[in-house]
């Protein structure tokens, strides 16, 4: 997939220049958007909803709401940031619906500073991902993740999986800095945590690996 | 530096972010605390697992078919004219 080419046959391949673009109604440049970034919205969507079908809700939701919106776009900030804005709070609202009797919000379950003290200290075995096949890898990542409240699995993955900026992961979220930066600490160090049962370093006569089917890391 | 000071900065380092002078004192603390030692070196594995993970890829078919599902959609909206979504 090249970049499109807008009416004078120069190539539109910048976020802007698209975006531009789309405003003055050229669908082929909102499309190019789309896939651009789907594989991101669709990957943010499923960690904070956990479910396939509502992050392929998510997706939908997300991309038809920027194009009705896009005249609202003030072009101040990345359009990729204005997205996902959009996308994690289509993604909460269906986490919201799936489990009312919770209220989910960015702000649950943010406690005091000490509650993620390490209390594990074990090291790792070297190359711990590759005792598990991939199937088996996925299934433990995924398991652990889903055990953290929502608003720390949402900052873990903006900064740490999609590699957004801590300001740009701010701005999405609607949080300050430091906010981000203490969820940030306190969501990597509970996954470091949790992620010790299947990866810390076994002695030699006990070296059968945890069962990845019925462990706790969803708690 | 202290143990808890080293928590307190640890993501900053992780993020390549430290000023030198407390990058220097807080790679001295590593290098005699062991456990501070393993809690970076495991949290710095833990999120480099997750950033190679490929945690729910979306499959080129399924990929395909959401676009031009949006694409439609999108189409739809433009004809029934600006509204709000």
């Amino acid at each position: 997939m090249g970049a499109i080419q807008n009416k004078l046959g120069t190539p539109v391949s910048d976020e802007l220049a698209l975006v531009q673009a789309a405003k003055k109604g050229d669908d082929s440049a909102f499309e190019e958007l789309v896939r651009r970034y789907d594989r991101n919205v669709f990957r943010i969507a499923q960690h904070i909803t956990q479910n396939r079908e509502d992050a392929e809700d998510v997706v939908q939701e997300a991309f038809l709401k920027a194009y009705g919106n896009l005249a609202q776009f003030q072009e101040q900030s990345k359009f990729y940031t204005w997205l996902v804005r959009i996308a994690v709070n289509e993604a909460l609202m269906k986490l919201r619906r799936r489990k009312p009797e919770r209220t989910v919000s960015l702000d649950e379950d943010i406690k005091t500073e000490d509650d993620s003290l390490p209390r594990e200290i074990a090291d790792w075995s070297p190359n711990p991902e590759q005792q598990y096949t991939q199937s088996e890898l996925r299934e433990i990542l995924s398991k652990t993740i889903q055990g953290l409240p929502p608003g720390f699995r949402t900052v873990f993955v903006l900064r740490d999986v999609e590699g957004l900026s801590t300001e740009e992961t701010a701005a999405a979220l609607e949080l300050s800095v430091p906010a981000v930066k203490s969820r940030l600490l306190r969501a990597r160090l509970q996954l470091r945590e949790r992620l010790g049962k299947y990866f810390q370093k076994r002695e030699s006569g006990n070296g059968k690996k945890p069962d990845v089917t019925s462990g706790d890391g969803n708690q | 530096m202290k143990c808890s000071e080293f928590l307190h900065e640890l993501t900053n380092y992780l993020d390549g972010v430290l000023d030198e002078k407390t990058k220097v004192e807080l790679e001295n603390h590593l290098s005699w605390c062991h456990n501070c030692y393993v809690v970076c070196d495991t949290t710095k594995k833990t999120i480099e697992i997750y950033r190679d993970s490929q945690l729910y890829e979306l499959p080129e078919d399924l990929r395909s078919r959401l676009r031009s599902a949006i694409m439609t959609k999108c189409q739809q909206q433009k004809r029934r004219g600006p509204q709000s979504v």
